[in-house]
């Protein structure tokens, strides 16, 4: 299992550092700086091993987080626990920083403590952490609280306490790409969640309910794969692909889908890149929109990237704003809104430095942000249920709402 | 600061990273026994801060330990921490800690209590460790299920200390009943605990698991957290379930988490289902289903943090070795992003060659060539190679690939170039005298080639095809030059080519290889390179013809794949999928110290069914990897070849056999690498060996400096090929067809692990004795009972063989003993044509069961003993008369034979034969003429009785 836990500086001095085996000494400390950190190379891989000890590591901003071992340990355990432990970070103290891991030394050992003990990963859910791991003491808690942390931290529904009140039942879905709820409900809720996937309708549809196929073309649609939130009851989906749980309060990232049929692609870039020269480049660029005419697309950019040894850029567009941006080495076209169906273009001249400067340009990608009000993947909520058999409120009182954005996560078109 | 000081320590704690004065200890000595609680934590606060960045502050060390009475939590975990660290260096003054930890097991506060045996158990001092089973053996039992988890933990950190200790204390047994806990937390960490311990103890039988409690790890697997899910899963996976019911039963109740959102967690999931799919026969519906439910999760794991998707990609790639159905139809995803970090792109690619097949290959090429042309080098080089790889694997492509490899060479970019050049060479292995025409292009590129393998790769070229290029002279000289300043690769390389040449062009090129070899033998330091020289030389002054058969003999083709990990290898990496060792895709105890992790892990074989003989078939050693290419190579190619992992230990037996030019002589020799060895276009006896060494030895040798030449290099120099027609007057050949004596047998290997066949180990080989086939068998008895009533069946196969006898095995086979038997077989049997032609399926039946296996026998296995053409040469060859080459021409049989004189007069005979006529028509060529006519009596007498 892991040995040890260090955290560094860029510089590869040492912030934190846990060790909870006897075979990780004070050298592997300095080992992973000078193999590692201090290496002239790029990092070629996220596991390193050196002197047989081996080195797990993750990038936050500038910060390394290290984990270390002499075992053959689960690897993939590793690198989920590293970042369990940013996320757990950020949720104690926001972004990850020197300044604040420095500030917060402490909390970081103790929570390194708690949720890691001999190098195994124990409970790491946040809101069962921050009932206990506070840095004001626990003295003052009385023995039901006490028994009711201990029992959250290793009971079956680690990520829930008991007794939460709402005023208001709220609980909403927020597509894109992910499903992602926001519930903020009273005492332990049984929820439910449906969408329109094509087994599920498939199944319905075969029992009797075929009323509504006939309509638009697309009821359903094929999801290829999907993950979930540690909340979700992985055993009833396989038997019945029914989604029930009982949500973590707040703001959780319930599933993760994947689909590769029939996606309806919001945008086409169509890129056209002439060499005039060897000192000019003419860049032609055409988006095109393909949804519904009524539909409105929004914050639309459109990245082109442009030579390292760029002199100059001249833009011309049809529709919004277009800038070169020397300091990022690219052309940033920006639409504000644009409708269905519609079409746009940017054109550019591109001067170019003469160089001898063999190092050809890696010619990245074109690459476009968007959002869209529909999921692109067809995905479609079709019923949040509220169960709370010990509460005296019904699946009427709470207020649901769902949201759907279609967000370009990477949309990318070579030229 | 004084101001931040105010609004409490969270803003300021930054501020204990700074402090860097002189007297610093003794300042910190003085606040920590100050009075005020806050000025205590405070200094408590530096002492840590120090502490992490390495300074020494364990002289403080009764000073912090006297602040541990407290109530003060947090003060309390800070110097807990403290005491983890420097109680091993204080060990007398850690025993001041002990009173409070004892005291703080009984603590009311659930979390106290486990935060006390927590830290207890990292204090690794062994007088401590004795006050520590008491408050462990009560929290064991604690009401509270924090409590118990942390003190499972806690066992496993004291049989860290103190083996010994814990299993007198009886620990052991009570971690074994924290199994069936009704918390799943505790349960999780139990079987953690549990499989730690066990590993330091591979033959106990500690994580003793039965059907009832694999029952209890699924119930909790359902409700145990992410982690806790991980660690019943890896013990999950070293569980064998009894049949393949049980296993599909384990499978069905473990898919589910396939769809978790922790790689880890899906990674487990997936050892465990393909670990247990071993077992399920086949043709089963389920197995179907659950190769298809495999693929999703795998390829939703390519869309985690870069750092994941390695450790999937890494694991992809051993799954995509062992079962590449599973993403036959998933190339796409494994196209290479802009920004994905390289050691992913270089992971892609690997399987993206790997998937490769005739159905994606178009689209697959068209992103090579994208890649090709990116910034990175190693990627850059990585897609070149792959390009060449697809040629290689998909014939259809290969026409393609060169033309974009040519492409890629017109770029003139220097790697892009030496790495098209390397893999051209492959190619033209592959697909010899078809795609010579680009030669010339190569050609032009001589002068920028700089790394080792291109210049050896393109000296490989000009030398094999130094016939087709006018100036290969030239060219070789041009590398000549600096002979010395290059690797021994390319020294090797081009001894070899100018060898080539000069067989090929001798007249204008003996100039040439004289310089090349003293430059070999006499100027070199580096055996390899020596005794190679000398190889050549020697059968250059001996025998150029033989040499010609040798040095320019027909190369066997490469093999498709390569870079694939030897199958015992990869069924033990599938047993460890997710874990280190998947990454680094070798086993545990390559990299691990000590005995854990030393246990080599192995899949479980497929339970019996009415079709195994079937699935025997699919586990048949995948042909693959000990291919000719790789293995055998030979003295011109091996060099240039990829260098294999591992070399396989079964070989096929006749290439065993097959001369080896170097014989033990450079095998010996610790500094080769690999083994070089030479086939022999003829498959000839072993036994002519020593008759030619001394043959070679006594021949007049060309130049003064083979004097001093090792001992050891004759010894395998077999018969040199006998050359058909056009002898002229070469009439030093060097041997004859060596005397029909003995098959050759190949060493027994192992058939059927006792892993696979309830602890009955076969291993055997094949031997033809006095015209009957046998089967040589060693049946070793690895289980506890004893074993009788052997029974042996032959699955049908090409050459009818069957068994002609039983199995005779009279007494019963106790335990750890080991009876060899040889049962005669006959070849009468039923046909079926096999694959390879030469598979074997085999079932052995005892009174425990039926085992099935396949093996391979050697073709020579037929070989009949009239398989002579007729029966003239060889009587002849009784007489000395030696048979050099035979056709037929207009149905009448022409033998050429030579006889030696002891004065050293050679006798040309050209014998012609009417079929079925016993007359015959004989002419001699002779420079004595006088000889003749005795000559002729001697054939007339030796034929006639």
């Amino acid at each position: 299992m892991i040995g040890g836990l260090f955290i560094y500086n860029h510089k590869g001095e040492v912030l934190i550092s846990r060790v909870y085996r006897d075979d990780i000494g004070r050298n592997a400390v300095d080992a992973f700086r000078v193999n590692v950190i201090h290496a002239r190379q790029q990092v070629r891989s996220p596991v390193t091993n050196i002197a047989r000890t081996s080195f797990f590591h993750v990038k936050r901003s500038n910060i390394w987080l290290a984990a270390v071992t002499k075992q053959n340990v689960n690897a993939a355990m590793v690198f989920e626990f590293l970042y369990k432990m940013c996320d757990v970070m950020t949720a104690y103290f926001g972004k990850i920083s020197e300044e604040n891991i420095k500030n917060n030394f402490v909390l970081i050992y103790e929570l390194l403590d708690e949720i890691l003990d001999f190098g195994y990963p124990q409970n790491s859910e946040t809101g069962a952490l921050k009932t206990f791991i506070t840095q004001q003491g626990i003295k003052s808690q009385s023995k039901e609280e006490q028994s009711q942390i201990t029992s959250q931290v290793t009971g079956q529904i680690g990520w829930r306490r008991e007794g939460i009140k709402y005023r208001r039942q709220v609980l909403s879905a927020h597509v894109s790409g992910r499903v992602v709820m926001k519930s903020y409900l009273s005492g332990m809720p049984e929820c439910k969640f449906g969408m329109n996937d094509k087994i599920v309708i498939d199944k319905q549809g075969k029992g009797g309910t075929t009323d509504d196929t006939g309509k638009s073309g697309k009821q359903s649609i094929a999801i290829d794969d999907c993950t979930f939130h540690q909340c979700v009851r992985l055993s009833k989906f396989d038997s019945e692909r029914s989604i029930s749980f009982i949500p973590p309060d707040g703001e959780y990232e319930l599933m993760r889908y994947r689909t590769t049929k029939d996606i309806i692609l919001p945008f086409r870039v169509i890129p056209l890149v002439r060499e005039v020269g060897r000192t000019k480049l003419e860049v032609k660029v055409v988006i095109k929109s393909n949804f519904k005419p009524s539909l409105l697309a929004q914050k639309i950019e459109v990245r082109i990237p442009t030579p390292l040894n760029t002199s100059g850029v001249q833009v011309i567009c049809m529709k919004g704003k277009a800038k070169y941006k020397a300091s990022e080495n690219a052309i940033v076209w920006k639409i504000k809104r644009m409708a269905g169906m519609k079409e746009s273009q940017i054109s550019a001249e591109i001067e170019l430095l003469p160089t001898n400067d063999k190092k050809k340009w890696a010619r990245p990608p074109i690459s476009m942000n968007f959002e869209v009000p529909f999921a692109p993947s067809g995905l479609k909520v079709r019923y949040l249920k509220v169960f709370e058999p010990k509460l005296n409120y019904s699946d009427h009182d709470v207020i649901k709402w769902v949201r759907y954005i279609g967000r370009s996560g990477i949309y990318e078109t070579r030229c | 600061m004084r101001e931040n000081r105010g609004l409490g320590s969270k803003m300021t704690d930054s501020k204990y990273f700074t402090t860097t004065k002189k007297g610093e200890i003794f300042e910190l000595k003085a606040e920590l026994n100050s009075d005020k609680k806050e000025k205590k934590k405070e200094a408590v606060k530096k002492v840590i801060a120090s502490m992490t960045v390495g300074k020494d502050v364990s002289a403080l060390f009764p000073d912090v330990v006297n602040c541990m009475q407290t109530d003060n939590l947090e003060l309390k975990k800070l110097v807990y921490l403290y005491l983890m660290n420097y109680a091993k260096s204080q060990p007398d003054m850690a025993i001041m800690a002990v009173n409070t930890f004892v005291k703080d097991c009984e603590d009311p506060n659930p979390l106290i209590r486990a935060l006390a045996v927590r830290t207890m158990g990292c204090i690794r001092v062994d007088k401590i460790t004795e006050y520590l089973c008491e408050p462990l053996r009560k929290c064991l039992k604690d009401e509270d299920p924090y409590v118990r988890k942390t003190a499972a933990v806690c066992v496993a950190k004291l049989h860290d200390i103190n083996a010994q200790l814990v299993e007198d204390q009886g620990f052991l047994d009570t971690l074994k009943d924290l199994i069936s806990d009704s918390n799943p937390m505790v349960v999780a960490n139990a079987v953690a605990a549990l499989s730690e311990i066990a590993e330091s103890h591979p033959n106990s039988n500690l994580l003793d698991l039965n059907p009832q409690t694999i029952n209890k790890l699924l119930t909790a697997l359902n409700e145990c957290t992410e982690w806790g899910q991980i660690f019943i899963l890896d013990c999950l996976a070293n569980y064998t379930p009894r049949d393949d019911r049980e296993s599909q039963s384990i499978c069905e109740r473990v898919t589910p988490r396939l769809s978790h959102a922790n790689s880890a967690v899906v990674l487990s999931a997936v050892k465990v289902l393909m670990k247990f799919m071993e077992m399920l026969p086949k043709d089963l519906d389920y197995y179907g289903t659950l190769l298809k439910k495999l693929a999703p999760p795998l390829v939703t794991l390519l869309s985690a943090e870069p750092e994941l998707q390695y450790v999937a990609l890494r694991n992809i790639n051993l799954i995509v070795q062992k079962r590449p159905e599973i993403l036959k139809h998933e190339m796409k995803v494994f196209f290479v992003k802009y920004n994905d970090p390289i050691y992913v792109k270089l992971e892609k690619l690997d399987i993206m060659i790997r998937l490769a097949s005739q159905a994606n290959i178009a689209q697959v090429l068209a992103e090579l060539k994208e890649y090709a042309t990116e910034v990175d080098v190693d990627f850059v080089r990585k897609a070149v190679r792959a390009i060449g790889r697809c040629a290689i694997k998909v014939e259809q492509s290969a026409e393609r690939c060169v033309s974009t490899l040519l492409d890629l060479i017109q770029t003139k970019v220097n790697y892009v170039v030496q790495e098209a050049i390397v893999v051209i060479k492959d190619i033209f292995r592959k697909y010899p005298n078809k795609y010579e025409s680009v030669i010339a292009t190569l050609c032009e590129n001589l002068d920028s080639l700089d790394e080792p393998e291109a210049r050896a790769a393109m000296i490989w070229i000009v030398g094999e095809y130094a016939e087709r290029i006018d100036n290969a002279d030239e060219l070789l000289e041009s590398f000549l030059e600096g002979f010395h300043d290059e690797s021994t690769q390319v020294q090797l390389q081009l001894l070899t080519a100018i060898v080539k040449l000069f067989l090929k062009k001798p007249t204008e090129t003996q100039e040439l290889v004289q310089q090349v070899l003293s430059l070999a033998t006499q100027d070199s330091d580096n055996p390899d390179l020596r005794d190679r020289g000398y190889i050549y030389w020697r059968l250059l002054s001996t025998d150029p013809v033989a040499a010609k058969e040798v040095v320019l003999a027909e190369k066997p083709l490469i093999s498709e794949e390569t870079d694939l990990i030897e199958p015992t290898l990869l069924d033990e990496l599938i047993c460890h999928i997710g874990t280190l060792a998947s990454v680094y895709h070798k086993p545990p105890s390559a990299f691990v110290e000590g005995s854990r992790g030393v246990q080599h892990k192995r899949l479980p074989a497929r339970a019996g069914s009415s079709d195994v003989v079937q699935s025997g078939v699919s586990e048949a050693p995948p042909a693959v990897i000990p291919s000719q290419g790789d293995l055998l190579g030979d003295l011109l190619n091996l060099d240039v070849a990829p260098p294999t992992a591992s070399v396989p230990s079964v070989q096929p037996s006749m290439q065993l056999g097959a001369m080896d030019l170097l014989g033990g002589g450079l095998d010996s020799l610790p500094s080769v690498s690999h083994r070089t060895e030479v086939q022999s276009p003829q498959p000839s006896s072993d036994n002519s060996e020593s008759e030619l060494g001394g043959d070679i030895s006594g021949s007049p040798s060309m130049g003064g400096g083979l004097g001093g030449a090792p001992a050891s290099i004759p010894a395998g120099l077999g018969s040199a090929p006998a050359v058909g027609g056009g002898l002229g007057d070469l009439f030093d050949l060097g041997g004859g067809v060596g005397l029909p004596t003995g098959f050759y047998v190949a060493p027994k290997t192992v058939w059927l692990p006792a892993m696979k066949a309830k602890g009955l180990e076969i291993s055997g080989t094949f031997a033809r004795r006095g015209g009957t086939i046998q089967m040589d068998l060693s049946l070793t008895n690895k289980a506890m009972t004893v074993m009788t009533d052997f029974a042996i069946q032959f699955n049908r196969n090409s050459f009818g063989m069957a068994p002609a006898g039983p199995l005779q095995v009279l007494t019963p086979l106790t335990p750890n003993q080991t009876i060899d038997v040889s049962v005669p077989l006959g070849t009468t049997g039923p046909v079926m044509k096999m694959e390879p032609l030469n598979n074997l399926q085999v079932a052995v039946k005892n009174n425990i069961d039926v085992f099935y296996f396949s093996c391979q026998y050697p073709l020579s296995l037929l070989f009949v003993e009239d398989g002579k053409m007729d029966a003239a040469s060889n009587k002849l060859q009784g007489s000395n008369i030696f048979t050099i080459a035979k056709r037929t021409v207009d149905g009448q049989d022409m033998l050429y034979q030579s006889i030696k004189l002891t004065n050293g007069i050679w006798v040309l005979a050209e014998m012609r034969m009417q079929t079925g006529s016993p007359n015959y028509a004989l002419s001699i060529k002779c420079r004595a003429p006088e000889v003749s006519q005795f000559v002729y009596q001697c054939f007339e007498l030796v034929l006639k009785n």
